[in-house]
């Protein structure tokens, strides 16, 4: 900030010499110059240090940044609108991107699906997991991560940390992804003790922090001690919570720094594997699977180092349900169990695994969950 | 202001002291170029107190909204929701209203659009693209016409209830699309049903730029037609001057205040229209995208001329369509657009002080000679 008022001799240096600088090279390289290389585009709906959504792909693509013969270039703050259409394009004409990463949700249709049909020989890779075979262009792919396993892993250590037995989740919108977020924390706590309940607040907005803060703030009244959330940029609700001396679990990237003796654990995307994965394949000639999911065993997600205030009981169920989950087929959803409003879910005996499709079009909050969808 | 303007160049046009009726005309395009300039000069200082170079900048910008055919088509893909959206401002502001709330008229704009396109599935496009924009339009004219009649009828500041509603019309299409209209189909980007591919609005024929920009083109020399043309245009320019003197003279002062914002939020509502039939294909939360707020600055910039708006909208869609290549190139952070903006506003706004101040723009200087 300093330096906005006052430039110091040596910026200002910098900044004329730029301005000669500018006269020797007039005409930036064009496209056909800066093929030469791999150059990979990364676009992002906010910002790319939101401690969040964003900076969780910000370091996928830090990642691909240090690979070698690969150029890396990237837009932070692109709006589901034309604005993403053109920054797609403005990396093909300006920056020779080939292979493009629009990372949010929201970019896909119609944006992706307008743009791609144009380029047939480039590449877009979009993350969400919508595309299906003879729908959508052969030149787009799509993957996911099944991150409800982080939240149900979070669950574990947060049964564990809960004094009042009362956990607080403060969730964007009540779609199928969020849902299952929810849901899941739940049921992890639930494999501790199934006494524990959980009650969900949501903002209405992917990104608002008044209203997270203020949704961090009921829950803390009403006596949760432990707190999660799914919005763009946990910042906000974790740093509150924090402050009322709740314990936190994390979401989309590592928050450890935020409050490291409140920190129990995060579901953290790993986009780095994925993307220098997909990367490498590239390189090597291949072509990516148009359709790519995973979980913790193939490494599209982790989990933050477990905190302090974990007690050690936490520790080993922790571990132990993380391996179950590495060894595949966890159930998700146990029968016999109801949604929130007493209607049934499963019935007993039966199960859902954490990769079931039905798992995608959820709409429901089991019970012990305290909220309602709309 | 506007108003004195054209009474002086009335009289004075008649009175072939074309030179005095020179000078007032020059004044309304120098001193907005002139502050346009000196908020561009003044960024680039900022520029350089971070160490980067504005040539640099200036360079991309040119390069990435008006340097090659790709570029052109980037800045006016943008411009067509900027130009409703200035002239949601610009149009009430001939009346001496400042309404800032055209971001609630758009996204209700594109919800109306969303839920009749439902309803008129199957329709052809020559009727149903018509019905569409009616319904955009009335959905955006009832909001902020209702801003006019609450200014009128009960005294409350235009400027802060337009703004309050905006925010209460995003949440109105967050429950709509989340809701009773939601496509069930649409399961993690709630959303209208999509559109029939009959009710799509296309492209210019040879651009890649939706028909927004030729409808918006036209809605400028329209909405210039209205005020400077007509009847109703110099009742509303009179009642901007001094409403007293207005309403002295017998004019209808309350249906010229709700006709003109609810004209204002037609053309907002217009701008929704177009962004569900030509870019979304259905009615979402990306509506809600910030052009309301942009096209304040547009209209200031324009100086609530309509056909200003047309040059001052295809600059700021400019700004925005190089900042993404500014941000790649010369790690920017996208803020460094918004920055820009907030120099080249207050530059406008310091300029108004300096109206009928300087010497060469005087007519009466020019007169005496």
């Amino acid at each position: 900030m300093q330096s906005f008022a006052m430039p110091s001799r040596r910026r200002f240096l910098e900044g004329t010499a730029g301005l000669a600088g500018l006269a020797a090279t007039s005409a930036w390289p064009s496209r056909k110059a800066r093929a030469q290389g791999l150059t990979v585009g990364f676009i992002y709906v906010g910002p790319k240090d939101d401690f969040g959504y964003n900076q969780a792909h910000a370091e996928g693509a830090a990642a691909v940044k240090a690979m070698a013969g690969v150029t890396v270039v990237e837009e932070e703050n692109v709006a589901e609108t034309v604005d993403v259409q053109q920054t797609m394009e403005s990396m093909i004409n300006f920056d020779g991107a080939s292979l493009l990463f629009p990372t949010s949700f929201g970019y896909f249709d119609p944006h992706i699906l307008g743009v791609a049909p144009r380029y047939p020989d480039l590449r877009f890779q979009h993350c969400g997991g919508l595309w299906s075979e003879g729908v959508h262009p052969a030149n787009v792919g799509s993957y996911f991560g099944y991150i409800g396993m982080g939240q149900y892993l979070n669950g574990v250590a947060a049964g564990h940390a809960t004094r009042t037995k009362r956990l607080g989740f403060v969730a964007a919108k009540p779609i199928p992804q969020v849902l299952l977020n929810i849901n899941a924390f739940l049921l992890g706590a639930r494999s501790v003790d199934p006494e524990i309940t959980c009650q969900v607040v949501f903002t209405g907005e992917w990104s608002l922090a008044v209203k997270e803060a203020e949704a961090t703030n009921a829950l803390a009244d009403q006596g949760a001690d432990v707190v999660t959330c799914h919005v763009d940029g946990p910042k906000v609700v974790l740093e509150t919570a924090a402050r009322r001396n709740c314990f936190i679990c994390g979401y989309h990237a590592d928050q450890t720094a935020l409050a490291p003796e409140k920190y129990l654990t995060g579901a953290e995307w790993n986009w780095a594997t994925v993307y220098t994965a997909m990367v490498e394949t590239t390189l090597a000639g291949g072509t990516i699977d148009n359709f790519v999911r995973g979980g913790l065993a193939e490494g599209f997600i982790k989990m933050s180092p477990l905190g302090p205030a974990v007690p050690d009981a936490g520790r080993k169920q922790f571990e132990a349900t993380r391996d179950a989950m590495l060894a595949g087929d966890f159930p998700l959803l146990q029968g016999p169990l109801a949604d929130n409003a007493g209607n049934p879910i499963v019935a007993a005996g039966e199960a859902l695994l954490e990769t079931d499709v039905a798992l995608e079009s959820m709409d429901y909050l089991v019970e012990g969950v305290l909220g309602s969808t709309s | 202001m506007a108003g004195q303007l054209t009474f002086d160049a009335v009289a004075t046009g008649q009175g072939a002291d074309t030179r005095a009726w020179l000078a007032r005309r020059a004044e309304a395009v120098v001193l907005p170029v002139g502050a346009l300039i000196v908020g561009l000069v003044a960024f680039g200082g900022f520029l350089l107190a971070v160490g980067k170079s504005p040539l640099d900048f200036y360079a991309l910008v040119h390069t990435g909204a008006f340097g090659s055919g790709f570029a052109w088509q980037n800045t006016l893909s943008r411009t067509a929701p900027l130009l409703f959206a200035a002239l949601c401002v610009a149009i009430p502001a001939r009346l001496g209203l400042v309404v800032i709330g055209g971001e609630g008229a758009i996204v209700l704009g594109g919800v109306a659009t969303g839920a009749l396109a439902a309803q008129i599935a199957g329709v052809p496009g020559v009727l149903g693209v018509p019905l569409l924009a009616l319904a955009g339009a009335l959905a955006g004219g009832l909001w902020l016409g209702a801003v006019g009649a609450l200014r009128h009828y009960r005294g409350v500041n235009e400027t802060i209830s337009s703004l309050l509603l905006a925010y209460i019309a995003i949440a109105l299409m967050n429950h709509l699309v989340e809701g009773p209209l939601r496509d069930p189909a649409s399961l993690n980007k709630p959303s209208t049903a999509p559109l029939d591919a009959a009710l799509r609005v296309g492209d210019l024929p040879g651009l890649a730029v939706h028909w927004g920009l030729g409808v918006g083109i036209i809605a400028c020399i329209a909405a210039w037609l209205l005020i400077e043309r007509t009847t109703w245009g110099f009742a509303a320019r009179m009642t901007g001057g001094n409403v007293r003197a207005a309403q002295v003279q017998g004019l209808p002062v309350g249906w010229l205040i709700v006709g003109f914002t609810a004209l204002g939020g037609a053309m907002a509502g217009l701008a929704g229209m177009f962004e569900v039939t030509a870019v979304h294909g259905s009615a979402n939360a990306s509506l809600a995208a910030g052009y309301g707020f942009t096209g304040i600055l547009i209209a200031f910039l324009a100086r609530h001329n309509p056909l200003a708006i047309i040059p001052v909208a295809i600059l700021l869609a400019g700004f925005e369509a190089s900042s993404g290549l500014v941000q790649r190139r010369m790690d920017l952070p996208q803020a460094t657009t918004m920055v820009l903006q907030g120099f080249v506003f207050i530059a406008i706004l310091a300029s108004e002080a300096l109206y009928g101040r300087l010497k060469p723009f005087t007519p009466e200087r020019w007169r005496q000679r």
